[in-house]
C-alpha cells in the first residue's frame, strides 16, 4: 500500500529517497540550488552595501572637486606608511579567509579552523592599526569638532575632510567588527563540525561579506592616503 | 554541484598580484603626474578590486543571475555618482 503525506497524496518515495540529505532545506529541490539561492542572496545584500557605501563616496567626490588643494593638504596629515601596512594586511586577511573556504571545500577541518583565526587575527591587527591612527588624529586635534585645529589654509574644509575621513574609516571599521563577529561564529560552526565537502555555504558566503569590506578598503586607501603625495 | 574549487595556487597568484599593485599605487603616488594622479590610482583600485571579486568571491564561476546582480549595484552607484555630479556641476548654468 502506498505511502500518504498529512493531505492524503501519494508520497513518491523514489523522489524523498534522493532529496533525504539532512543538509537540503525541503523547500529547495537540490543541494545546487540551495547553494544558488545563498550565493545569491549574500550578493543582493552586497549590492545594497555597495549603495551605503555609495552616499559617502558621492560625498567625498563632490567636496574633493570642490577643494581640491585642501584635500591634498589633510590628506597629506594622513600615516601612509600605516596606511600601506594596513592595505598590505587587509589583502592578507583576504587570501587566509580565502583559503578557509578552500580548505573547508575539501572537507580539512582543522586547516579551516587554522585559517579562520589567521583571519581573525589579521582583522583585529588592521582593527588596531586603525586605532593608533585614530589617536594620532586625537593628539592632533584633526578630528572635527570644537578643539579641531588643522595648520594648513582653510581649516574648514579640512574638517570637511577630516568628517569624510572619520565617516568612511569608521563606517568600514563597523564592518570589520561585525566581520569578526561573523568568523567568531563560523569558527565555532567549523569545530562543532557543522560543515562537509557537500555542505559549508556559511564559510563561503562569510567569505564573500569579508572579501567585500576588502574592496571598500581598497578604495578608500588611494582616496583619502593618496591625494597629492608628490607635494 | 554548482561548486568549483579553485586551486590553491591561483588565490596566491592573485594575492601577489594585489600586493604588487598595492605597492604601485603608493609607489605613483609620490610622483607628479598632474590631472592622472587619481585616474592611475582609480584604474588600480578597480583593478584590485576585479581581482578580488573575480577570483577570491568566485564570479568567475558564478551563475548569470549572480552576476547580473553584481552588476546591478554598480549600474546603481553609477546613476548615484553621475546624477549627483551633473546636478552640482551644472548648477552655474544660470541662463534660464
Amino acid at each position: 500500500m502506498p505511502r500518504e503525506d498529512s493531505i492524503g497524496a501519494a508520497v513518491d518515495d523514489t523522489r524523498t529517497a534522493t532529496v533525504h540529505e539532512p543538509e537540503l532545506k525541503h523547500h529547495f529541490d537540490d543541494m545546487a540550488q540551495q547553494h544558488e539561492a545563498a550565493t545569491l542572496g549574500m550578493w543582493l545584500f552586497l549590492a545594497t552595501e555597495v549603495l551605503f557605501f555609495g552616499g559617502l563616496f558621492a560625498a567625498y567626490m563632490l567636496y574633493r572637486v570642490w577643494y581640491p588643494g585642501t584635500f591634498g593638504d589633510a590628506s597629506r596629515s594622513l600615516d601612509i606608511t600605516l596606511g600601506t601596512i594596513n592595505t598590505a594586511v587587509l589583502i592578507t586577511s583576504s587570501l587566509t579567509m580565502a583559503m578557509a573556504v578552500h580548505a573547508a571545500a575539501t572537507g580539512e577541518r582543522r586547516t579551516t579552523m587554522i585559517f579562520i583565526v589567521l583571519t581573525m587575527v589579521l582583522g583585529a591587527a588592521f582593527l588596531g592599526i586603525k586605532g593608533v591612527e585614530y589617536y594620532e588624529k586625537f593628539a592632533e586635534h584633526h578630528v572635527p569638532g570644537l578643539s579641531f585645529h588643522f595648520e594648513g589654509q582653510a581649516p574648514e574644509r579640512a574638517q570637511l575632510f577630516f568628517s569624510l575621513y572619520f565617516a568612511m574609516t569608521g563606517l568600514h571599521a563597523l564592518h570589520m567588527i561585525i566581520g569578526l563577529g561573523i568568523m567568531s561564529v563560523i569558527l565555532y560552526m567549523t569545530w562543532r563540525g557543522a560543515f562537509s565537502t557537500r555542505w559549508h555555504t556559511p564559510v563561503e558566503i562569510s567569505g564573500l561579506y569579508w572579501h567585500f569590506v576588502d574592496i571598500v578598503w581598497i578604495f578608500l586607501f588611494p582616496l583619502l592616503y593618496l591625494v597629492d603625495r608628490h607635494k | 554541484m554548482s561548486q568549483h574549487i579553485v586551486p590553491r595556487s591561483t588565490y596566491v597568484a592573485i594575492y601577489l598580484a594585489l600586493m604588487v599593485l598595492t605597492a604601485v599605487t603608493t609607489g605613483v603616488a609620490f610622483f607628479d603626474l598632474g590631472l592622472a594622479n587619481p585616474v592611475v590610482a582609480l584604474s588600480i583600485a578597480v583593478l584590485k578590486a576585479s581581482l578580488v571579486v573575480l577570483f577570491f568571491m568566485h564570479m568567475r564561476w558564478s551563475s548569470r543571475l549572480t552576476m547580473v546582480v553584481a552588476g546591478s549595484a554598480l549600474f546603481w552607484l553609477g546613476i548615484m555618482l553621475v546624477l549627483t555630479m551633473s546636478d552640482y556641476a551644472t548648477r552655474g548654468w544660470a541662463w534660464f
